[in-house]
């Protein structure tokens, strides 16, 4: 191993014995992480990615097996560490960890002064005093204002981001050489995301760490590793320097996971490349290639014999059967980015829904005597959906989505304002005709589905519920609607948790499509799925849409579906629609502060580029305590007097409608 | 209308191939993975082994006891069962204060026994599922209603509203399981009412509602079913408590009326003689301590079975 590095890893393999069989869940892996770099590891879920961070520090579940012929830390060999040793000379020492989940990785009855300087006094022996003010100068480090009063602070007084902060600051406080970020952003919003990724970097500058980024995105890796190591199936089937890998991808999976990002192309509405199939069950031995399942070009070399690893260059190799995969073009069997069929100019279509002055007020009670407050969730939106057209909402958590497309489909009724349906008022509909019209597809595929029911049960549903048709008619067209979606008919009896997620969604979808609705309103519906599962669910969304003659409205906070699937765009900030137009309009020439930060927040697949500053300041406000004036005003880099005082009306300025004072002027000022 | 592009063939087999290359279980149906894992589950095995033996001769009492338990026959009152001195094989338990087959008796008092279990468990099942169901599912005043209830009868002292209620309403097998039953539904509603407030949040509910379903449809047949689990092992805790109660209120001379005969009433005519003819008290309790034992292993079995680790 040469000097610079600072861990070697060799044929790493951690397997959990199951009550069958074997799960090997890494295969003998071998990673080289040099001083003051950052590796990102990149893979589905299920491939063996935070299993290879906890095996680094042996905090695998206790019936997992590690074998490894070496992981080499800084010239000592980890694998003879003892448990006392690793506990108290590497882990929050030497190596620090940040988890996904922040509302949970923090101990929530100890203050976070307590659990920060703990870190330390644990390690080192240092003074309470000492820990103190590395504790207030790092929370200043990771940008939380007042750092000093929050030491007192619990962890529930805290937002998501800021939590995230504190977790950063906590796996920092020993000055570690090597910092493990398993998913640090997935759980957080894109602004936040944006500020937490450059964060690190910066730290990572400043403090000479190495870093370990495990991440499913590949925007976030492109933006902030240097190297990259693409798993699939416990095994790393392409590492090299992040900007050659995702320029010139060599092995088949690493091009169609690719080709799955919507906008890694530049064609909206467009076919995504789909990896057709699931991760393989782990069980087991596999022969040959773990990927000739799903491979577009496998073949019987590929099911037979392992692959060889190919070494490009060094430090740049992939395991694959293929050499001319190399100069491979397009490589699957569907025509990737083949151009759509369907109408995508749907302007002056008669609107088929319209949002009309919504305001939606809930009061809240605080404990078993608190007062009641109000929490205003919508205020004065206005929308208008068009026949066959996609609408796209985007905004962070708490901004009122939810309750908007609550309201839309009349389970929510508005405090004032009112949403029309093909004419009529959805108050006023009697609920069977309203699910005729309307229906919903959510975002969590393990929560929609009732577990106590087949999948036969659950798209036969609302058949049954309408009385339409008999049993035997509702099962045809039950059998019907799966092959619409994709669904193989044998899973007919099955029950939810028998299916993929991907599945799953599939015949969330088809429950939502059996009534013939005209609208559907798609609630983040694929923000749960790996991004090869969510272009199969994407590409299948718009071909229905095409087929059936739908209307979507597709509730995302992910930039790039936006991208792909709509085509106009309503963004939201605290219950209002701050800019709403055309999507090429609304994308690439925002007018809103807001819409320029998002859209600057947005990491799409450019390796080499930095992760850019959203430059907002502060969280997402409470809810609960609207700032007054522009809702805004309190985080946008260009607020004024008027700002603070008066809340703007919508305005409309080149086709787009806008609510800001300085819209007109914006433009100028925004630009980096 | 078919979207042909959709799927390839060789993304439909692949995916398809989940269900066939799942490990442990995994591709079983919900029912037919619990059965699996009660096959593997001893002390579900052994409780159900036990209650079935228990059940088959509380149905076949009048064929399987050995003589009529209520015929008294004063010549050979008190003797004891056939491996003490004294003892004869024609009364293989001994015989009580009146003569009358104590076997005969035991095997009797199983019927009282698991009837008056599974009656009381039932109706407290009845009563607190349904309360639980409009507390956690349509909340607001309602909820804070039955909450009310739920910490009045909390309050009462239960044996003795028991015990006044028999008092007022006279003895007889039907109220004793009435009572019993309307004061043990508490656990009941505690359980549903949290997991109907966890359930109605889930989107399977909001798609309920948004295919027209009535609130009263969505409660019985979308929350209800996800509830059979936890309701099954409650019932067979409820059904161990109801069967101890009707000992209790039997031993204190206000549950089953004399003739019958009932375990906690054949303790109850066995204490007068305990220091002399102990077994008198001890058989009848050893029934009872096996018969509760068995259902607290086949409830402890039941919730091991079926609560998996789903995300629901």
């Amino acid at each position: 191993m040469s000097t610079a590095s600072i861990l070697d890893i060799q044929d790493l393999s951690v397997d959990i014995p199951t009550d069958s069989s074997t799960l090997h869940a890494v295969r003998g892996i071998s990673l080289e992480l040099k001083r003051g770099e950052t590796l990102g590891i990149v893979g589905e879920s299920g491939s063996g990615k935070s299993m290879t961070a906890l095996a680094l520090m042996n905090l695998l579940p206790p019936a997992a097996r590690r074998q490894a012929s070496c992981i080499d830390f800084d010239g000592s060999d980890l694998t003879h560490a003892t448990e006392r040793e690793l506990a108290s000379k590497i882990r929050g020492q030497r190596i620090g960890m940040i988890f996904q989940e922040p509302m949970t990785s923090l101990n929530p009855v100890y203050s976070i002064g307590r659990q920060l300087k703990e870190t330390m006094t644990l390690h080192r022996k240092v003074s309470d005093a000492e820990a103190e003010k590395r504790a207030i100068y790092l929370l200043e480090k990771v940008g939380l204002p007042d750092p000093a009063s929050r030491l007192k602070q619990y962890p529930h007084e805290l937002s998501g981001g800021q939590r995230q902060r504190v977790m950063i600051a906590m796996a920092l406080m020993n000055e570690p050489e090597l910092l493990i970020a398993d998913e640090p952003t997935t759980a957080l919003d894109v602004t936040i995301q944006a500020q937490i990724l450059h964060l690190l970097r910066d730290l990572q500058r400043e403090f000479g760490m190495s870093m370990i980024l495990i991440t499913h995105d590949l925007g976030v890796v492109s933006r902030a590793a240097d190297n990259i190591a693409v798993m699939y199936a416990g095994d790393i089937v392409e590492t090299g320097k992040t900007a050659e890998v995702l320029e010139n991808p060599c092995h088949p999976y690493t091009k169609g996971l690719l080709e799955c990002v919507p906008g890694y192309q530049g064609h909206s509405q467009q076919r995504l490349g789909a990896i057709p199939g699931i991760v393989p069950a782990m069980t087991g031995e596999i022969s040959g290639c773990a990927f000739a399942s799903r491979c577009p070009r496998a073949a019987d070399v590929c099911r037979t014999t392992n692959p060889p690893t190919k070494k490009l260059h060094q430090g740049r190799y992939f395991v694959c059967h293929e050499p001319e995969i190399e100069q491979g073009e397009g490589t699957a069997e569907q025509p990737v980015g083949s151009e759509r069929t369907g109408k995508t100019d749907c302007r002056g279509a008669e609107d088929i829904l319209t949002v009309d002055h919504v305001s939606c007020t809930f009061s809240v009670r605080r404990g078993l005597f608190g007062k009641r407050k109000p929490l205003q969730a919508l205020d004065d939106v206005s929308l208008t959906l068009k026949k066959g057209e996609v609408l796209a909402l985007v905004g962070e958590s708490g901004c009122g989505k939810t309750t908007l497309t609550r309201t839309i489909m009349g389970l929510q009724a508005p405090s004032t304002g009112f949403v029309t349906l093909n004419g009529q008022r959805i108050g006023n509909l009697p609920p069977m005709e309203r699910a005729r019209m309307i229906q919903p597809i959510f975002q969590d595929p393990y929560s929609s589905l009732n577990p106590r029911k087949t999948i036969g049960e659950i798209i036969a549903k609302p058949l049954v519920v309408h009385g339409i048709g008999s049993t035997q008619e509702q099962h045809q067209q039950v059998r019907k609607m799966m092959e619409l979606v994709g669904l193989p008919s044998r899973v007919f009896n099955s029950y939810p948790d028998q299916l993929s997620g991907g599945q799953r969604q599939r015949a969330a979808i088809g429950r939502a499509l059996i009534l013939n609705p005209e609208v559907v309103i798609c609630d983040e519906p694929t923000s749960a799925l790996d991004v090869s599962v969510q272009a199969q669910i994407l590409n299948l969304l718009l071909d229905l849409r095409d087929e059936l003659d739908l209307t979507y409205l597709f509730v995302t906070h992910n930039l790039s579906v936006v991208q792909h699937m709509a085509d106009r765009v309503a963004v939201m900030y605290l219950g209002e629609i701050v800019e709403c137009g055309e999507r090429d309009q609304v994308m690439s020439s925002p007018k809103h502060p807001y819409t320029h930060a998002l859209m600057d927040s947005a990491l799409s697949i450019s390796p080499g580029e930095s992760v850019p500053d959203p430059g907002l300041s502060g969280d997402f406000p409470n809810p609960m305590n609207r700032p007054n004036g522009c809702p805004f005003h309190p985080r946008c880099p260009i607020a004024g007097q008027q700002c603070r005082e008066q809340a703007p009306g919508p305005e409309l300025i080149d086709n787009t409608l806008v609510q800001c004072w300085k819209a007109k002027t914006a433009g100028s000022q925004l630009k980096p | 209308m078919t979207v042909r592009n959709t799927m390839s063939p060789s993304e439909l087999t692949a995916d398809e191939s989940r269900i066939d290359s799942e490990e442990t279980g995994l591709g079983l149906s919900p029912t037919m993975a619990a059965l699996k894992r009660a096959r593997n589950h001893y002390g579900l095995k052994i409780g159900f082994g036990i209650l079935l033996v228990m059940a088959v001769f509380a149905l076949f009492a009048p064929w399987l006891a050995p003589h009529d338990p209520y015929l008294q026959n004063l010549p050979m009152r008190m003797l004891p069962p056939v491996w003490v001195e004294g003892g004869s094989w024609e009364y293989l338990l001994g015989t009580d204060h009146l003569g009358r087959d104590y076997l005969s008796r035991i095997i009797y008092g199983a019927r009282i026994s698991m009837t008056i279990g599974i009656g009381a468990a039932t109706i407290g099942m009845i009563i607190g599922v349904t309360l639980g169901l409009i507390a956690g599912y349509f909340g607001g005043w309602l909820d804070q209603a039955v909450n009310f209830l739920v910490t009045c009868q909390l309050a009462v002292p239960s044996l003795l509203l028991i015990m006044a209620l028999v008092f007022v309403i006279g003895q007889s097998i039907t109220v004793v399981i009435f009572v019993i039953g309307a004061t043990h539904w508490v656990f009941y509603l505690v359980v549903t009412r949290s997991a109907t407030l966890r359930l109605r949040e889930l989107d399977f509910v909001a798609a309920a509602q948004a295919m027209g379903c009535s609130r009263f449809q969505i409660a019985v047949k979308e929350v209800l079913p996800n509830l059979v689990n936890q309701i099954m092992v409650i019932f067979t805790l409820e059904v161990a408590v109801a069967i101890l109660n009707e000992a209790t209120l039997s031993f204190l001379g206000l549950g089953i009326p004399s003739p019958i005969p009932s375990w906690g009433l054949m303790i109850a005519e066995g204490k007068q003689a305990m220091f002399f003819q102990p077994w008198l008290v001890i058989l009848p309790g050893i029934s009872l301590f096996i018969l509760v034992i068995a259902i607290n292993l086949l409830g402890d079995g039941v919730r091991d079975v079926t609560v998996t680790n789903r995300r629901n």
